[in-house]
């Protein structure tokens, strides 16, 4: 009791900062990043660093196309190469959006307005990413229409529903199409404040179209906010489907190493923890560069550190069972596996995948490295490797040796696999620099709102 | 002169600079027994829909109704396919293997409830709208930025114009502006 007594109460960080007193100056400074003539140079140095590497996407897919998928380093016993690494990857990073903007919202964590917009567009960006991969993995992606889509076609054949892989383009379908009606609500009301702001006759106009002549009525708030608490709803068990539905795709195959219950809840802790590191990726350097110390402050990057470091213990977990059940089971291929990825010709990929992603991040545990910008930055650098390692494990080690020992063989990338893979990442930043360009990149009317809460307490 | 300003105007619109102040005028005008009412907001003022009268939205039935449509729409296009126009024998598992057929039925529950969410709250909001008379109040650009409003129209019965413009400027408002048709 005494000694509770002598710490001093520390009240949490507020989640706006000092400067933002009003809703004049909120509305000035989020919407004056995009109405301005002054662009930071900063952005177009990491604009022009974007489009550099979308080329490779510009190459990679013309003379994957022309050429076929032998381009890539896929052959037998590894069928599946970069291309489904980088699928699980980029749709794991999307997670996190979802959670900040849906989850978050039904658990009332008020800190998640400042960060759900980016977050959100980083989720899109990050699934059309993502569903390069699987489309041009068919090889014939013209084609994939019949293959992947139900309709009724000229040939009366359709798609094979007891497959894992044609849940996945429902589930990833769905999910875009979710996030972006998502996205787009959240964004109506902030077009209107943009519309009415703006000084340009086309920016009246194209932010006016898009405003739907959003008015503010009370009427319409009151449908407003019961649709995006619907919709909050909605996606939160979509987002823990999705990556289910992506494991299935590994643990309904009879491979050791994929055939595994525990892949579910353990891709969606994965998913969540890559997503939060890439969103710290994006937000650490866009509040340098912008100056939104107000809006991002050391309670948010906390937060952040803190899910990461819970999903990251639950990612550990999963390795572990991993371990366990490779020597529980008593099965000899299972037990081959294990010993094989530990001490295997990929052995140096899985002690570095233990670093990045269990051993650096225990750092988050003390209170400096989750507040401190540079760290936090550097902690989240390792995790969006080791995430990218993680999968890269599960799918090549599994598959390179598999039951018969006359068709072992390993697995080498290509400078196409490369290519094509860099060429997503200049698409994904040259679509979020274009996105902090044209589109406030905090929700203005949820960012008043807490402005709201904080003169009635 | 009388008939003809009466069809050009849309009704009366007060200034308020916070979202207390809007709520207290709401609540008053309601009270008064003006029907014809709305409130105008940059941000959604918790209260103000109760304050002006405005029953609670039916959307959520609308969601579920169409969630449930969404889930018959899935198992029934995977029921249909597998089983009625192009069985097939896979593995030997049955044609109607409704455990495989759940990921589907639940993508779709989803897809269309979320779907019925966005678009039914902007059909019932009338949204897209270009036009609308309140645009026509200078000042009303500041209702998506940092100001209040709340709006008489001109066609609830109790409304006169200059006895409505004294009871509005009654309620302490920043300004109270006629709103042109």
């Amino acid at each position: 009791m005494s000694e509770a007594a002598k710490t001093p109460y520390k009240p949490p960080v507020p989640e706006l900062g000092p400067g933002q007193t009003s809703y004049t100056s909120i509305t000035e400074k989020i919407s004056g990043i995009v109405l301005t003539r002054n662009t930071p140079v900063a952005w177009f140095i990491f604009f022009a660093i974007g489009f550099l590497l979308l080329h490779g996407l510009m190459v990679g897919v013309p003379y994957l196309l022309f050429e076929g998928v032998g381009i890539w380093g896929l052959n037998n016993p590894v069928g599946w190469g970069w291309a489904i690494i980088n699928f699980v990857w980029w749709i794991g990073i999307g997670h996190a959006g979802t959670l900040i903007s849906a989850v978050l919202l039904l658990f009332r964590q008020k800190w998640r307005t400042s960060i759900n917009r980016a977050a959100e567009a980083m989720t899109i960006f990050a699934v059309l990413c993502a569903m390069q991969f699987p489309l041009l993995h068919t090889g014939r992606p013209w084609l994939a229409c019949y293959w992947l889509l139900p309709y009724p076609n000229s040939m009366d054949i359709w798609p094979q529903f007891r497959s894992p892989l044609i849940w996945d383009v429902f589930a990833v379908s769905t999910y875009l199409t979710v996030s972006l009606v998502f996205w787009f609500v959240g964004l109506v009301p902030d077009f209107a404040s943009m519309r009415d702001r703006t000084k340009n006759r086309i920016g009246q106009v194209i932010y006016g179209m898009l405003s739907l002549g959003w008015r503010g009525s009370a009427i319409h708030w009151e449908r407003y906010e019961m649709a995006s608490l619907l919709l909050a709803g909605l996606s939160t068990p979509l987002v823990l489907s999705v990556h289910s539905v992506v494991s299935f795709d590994f643990a309904v195959a009879l491979i050791p190493g994929w055939h595994t219950t525990i892949f579910p809840p353990y891709f969606v802790a994965g998913a969540i923890y890559a997503g939060f590191a890439m969103v710290l990726t994006l937000m650490i350097p866009m509040r340098m560069i912008y100056g939104l110390e107000d809006f991002i402050n050391e309670r948010h990057l906390n937060n952040m550190a803190k899910v990461m470091l819970a999903s990251g213990m639950i990612v550990a977990y999963g390795y572990f069972m991993e371990q366990l059940i490779a020597w529980y089971s008593a099965s000899t291929y299972e037990g081959f596996m294990m010993q094989n990825r530990m001490h295997g010709p990929y052995s140096a990929y899985y002690f570095f995948l233990i670093l990045c992603n269990i051993v650096v991040p225990q750092l988050l545990w003390i209170r400096y490295f989750r507040t401190n910008m540079f760290w936090l930055f550097f902690v989240c650098q390792f995790i969006n490797v080791g995430m990218w390692l993680e999968r890269f494990i599960i799918v090549v080690t599994s598959l390179h040796r598999d039951f018969m020992p006359s068709s072992w063989d390993m697995f080498h990338p290509t400078i196409w696999d490369i290519t094509i893979y860099v060429g997503t990442i200049g698409l994904f930043t040259v679509l979020f620099f274009l996105f902090i360009r044209g589109v406030p990149m905090i929700s203005l009317h949820e960012i008043r709102t807490l402005l709201v809460s904080k003169d009635h307490k | 002169m009388q008939h003809e300003e009466e069809s050009t105007l849309f009704g009366l619109m007060a200034e308020f600079e916070t979202p207390d102040d809007l709520l207290v005028a709401a609540k008053a005008t309601f009270a008064a027994g003006y029907r014809k009412i709305d409130g105008y907001s940059p941000l959604p003022v918790h209260g103000l829909g109760d304050a002006i009268g405005f029953p609670r939205t039916k959307l959520p039935w609308l969601v579920f109704c169409f969630g449930i449509l969404g889930g018959i729409c899935g198992y029934g296009l995977c029921y249909w396919v597998s089983v009625i126009d192009y069985p097939m024998n896979i593995a030997g598992k049955p044609l109607h293997s409704g455990p495989m057929f759940i990921p589907v039925t639940f993508e779709l529950t989803i897809l269309f409830a979320a779907l019925s969410a966005a678009f039914g709250m902007f059909i019932a909001n009338g949204l897209p709208q270009p036009y609308h008379p309140v645009f026509n109040v200078e000042s009303f650009a500041r209702a998506s930025q940092d100001r209040f409003f709340l709006s008489i129209e001109a066609d609830d019965p109790q409304f006169d114009l200059d006895k409505t413009r004294n009871f509005l400027n009654g309620l302490n408002p920043h300004e109270v502006a006629e709103v042109e048709n």
